[in-house]
């Protein structure tokens, strides 16, 4: 069985970003990049299956520019057998990548794609669930569970209030959520073994798939801050506050 | 234009996030209809009748729409928006309108615009980006606008004085590529988190489980609040999952939130600062948390909650 992991390079998630001054989008000039984080539990998701016997192979897939192949070699050294790029430096929208992925997905056929419920930069959560839907395929988000039985994947989904457990048939694709697992940390031996495992360069020409963005951004503000209130000196204070000032309580 | 709203429910009752997407549908301007697809849930389409603004509330039943999977729910959404009908889909940013509605965009092949907290005009709203640190205008430019609801955006609509038609429609077939096993909903007397109008949450710093319970639960006991907590509280077994406020887990805008032992993690704070009224108790004067917080007490809470809940009475 083959699973295809989607993998996006982001600004990387100890970094406060900071929006610039000609409202354009956020400054990401020499700031730090990394896998996005749910993309990784992704990758050690995939490499669990593959240890359990289950899996026979890992293709880890990004879409951007050409330093995402940094981010594919990070999937790699997870554990990820090889990867694709397809390389632009387009703006990439959820949709245009549902459709470069449709389009690998058809070249590899793979029996389990997994993503991240989201990436950590435009927050948008929708990849995953347009993949599946282009492609006419079952899905399961926010996974916190993942077995394999029987042609079926049995994925247990943090959901509004508590779990869902479901039964999706395969070819799936599965999003990821927080607490599915615990990436292990990449060692020397196995990034220096990730340099020699083969990437393949594509453009998006080279799989039809139009990838104009849909959406507009007109402007990207600093989001309104709350400026600091008062400290109170002990719960009495606190109590006479919420009750006669804020009239909360 | 019309615009569809796709009901939040579990086939008893309509959720209030029904409501406060109505809102955003409302500001979006046009006639508004509201979808309900469940099994046996003619009360939710009695209830989705009486909000104000809407005009026709359509209710597709059948028992493989129960569990509202992605599968389905997308494909009854599909059946309605054939033929250009609507001009926008809107559906609460919930664990289902987040599943459900980018298949519906997908398949119509037009973006969709997620998380939305304020629309400015017909097809420009605003969202956030990199975990609320910044705010995107954004314009879309497909024939469909298809987008998810920050419910704590819109105020919500009333739930009573409106009397629209309520039409039965056809289920869509069962995809039957996907099945519901089980539920596990974690059981509780309390309002729901992400509705709640107070909300006492708790961090690390109360130290263990045990100290968690035995603090905060006779504190939102006296004041009617939700419990919820930071992502360490909840990576440390302190509470399930659910309870965790902030950009992976709920965002909240209570009229009080009271923040117990929480340093306040930027990741925190993106679930949490558009609360009307914050309040934060940690012994940290250096906390993060206090650059938020309306009213601020340095102190330690092992005392301070037991004195609170006394001076509350």
């Amino acid at each position: 069985m083959k699973i295809l992991v989607a993998v996006k390079r982001v600004v990387d998630y100890n970094v406060k970003v900071r929006v610039k001054s000609d409202q354009s989008g956020v400054d990401i000039a020499n700031v730090k990049m990394s896998m996005n984080p749910f993309d990784e539990i992704a990758v050690e998701e995939a490499v669990r299956l593959k240890e359990a016997g289950l899996v026979s192979e890992i293709i880890a897939v990004s879409c951007g520019s050409t330093q995402s192949q940094e981010t594919i070699r990070t999937a790699m050294a997870i554990g990820a057998d090889r990867g694709i790029l397809v390389e632009t430096e387009a703006e990439l929208q959820p949709l245009a990548v549902a459709k470069l992925l449709k389009a690998i997905v058809g070249k590899e056929q793979p029996d389990l794609i997994i993503l991240g419920k989201q990436a950590i930069d435009d927050d948008s959560n929708q990849t995953g669930q347009m993949l599946a839907a282009l492609l006419n395929i079952s899905q399961a988000t926010f996974a916190s569970k993942v077995q394999l039985a029987d042609g079926k994947a049995i994925v247990t989904r943090e959901v509004d209030g508590g779990l869902e457990t479901i039964s999706i048939n395969l070819p799936a694709v599965i999003t990821t959520d927080l607490r599915l697992n615990e990436p292990r940390y990449v060692t020397l031996p196995n990034i220096m073994k990730a340099k020699k495992k083969p990437l393949d360069i594509l453009k998006p020409e080279d799989l039809s798939v139009d990838v104009a963005p849909r959406i507009t951004t007109i402007k990207v503000a600093e989001p309104p801050t709350r400026s600091a209130g008062v400290m109170v000196a002990d719960v009495k204070a606190l109590v006479d506050k919420l009750k006669n000032e804020a009239k909360v309580i | 234009m019309t615009i569809l709203v796709i009901a939040e429910h579990d086939n008893l009752s309509l959720k209030a996030a029904t409501l406060n997407t109505v809102a955003a549908a409302l500001l979006c301007g046009g006639d508004v209809h509201i979808l309900i697809a469940g099994y046996q849930a003619d009360a939710v389409a009695q209830a989705a009748s009486q909000i104000p603004g809407v005009s026709k509330v359509i209710h597709a039943d059948a028992p493989h729409l129960q569990y509202q999977l992605g599968e389905n729910l997308a494909e009854q959404i599909l059946a309605l928006t054939a033929g250009s009908a609507y001009s926008h889909v809107l559906a609460p940013a919930t664990a289902i309108g987040k599943n459900t509605l980018p298949r519906v965009a997908a398949k119509l092949d037009v973006a969709q615009v997620s998380d939305i907290m304020k629309v400015i005009s017909a097809d420009t709203f605003e969202r956030p980006i990199y975990a609320g640190n910044a705010i995107a205008t954004v314009q879309s430019g497909d024939p469909i606008k298809v987008i998810t609801v920050r419910t704590t955006g819109f105020d919500p609509v009333a739930n009573a004085g409106g009397n629209a038609v309520i039409e039965k429609i056809s289920a869509v077939a069962d995809s039957a590529i996907s099945a519901f096993i089980s539920k596990e909903i974690n059981q509780s007397d309390r309002p729901e988190l992400s509705a709640a109008k107070v909300v006492v949450s708790g961090g690390r710093g109360l130290g263990s489980a045990e100290k968690y319970h035995e603090l905060l639960e006779p504190l939102a006991d006296k004041l009617g609040a939700a419990l919820g907590a930071s992502r360490a509280a909840v990576d440390a077994g302190y509470v399930p999952n659910d309870y965790q406020v902030g950009q992976t887990g709920k965002i909240v805008a209570p009229q009080l939130y009271i923040a117990v032992g929480i340093s306040g993690a930027i990741q925190h704070l993106a679930g949490m600062k558009d609360s009307k009224i914050i309040v934060a108790i940690n012994k940290d004067a250096d906390a993060p948390i206090f650059g938020v917080a309306d009213y601020g007490l340095v102190a330690d809470l092992f005392t301070a909650i037991p004195e609170l809940i006394s001076e509350l009475g």
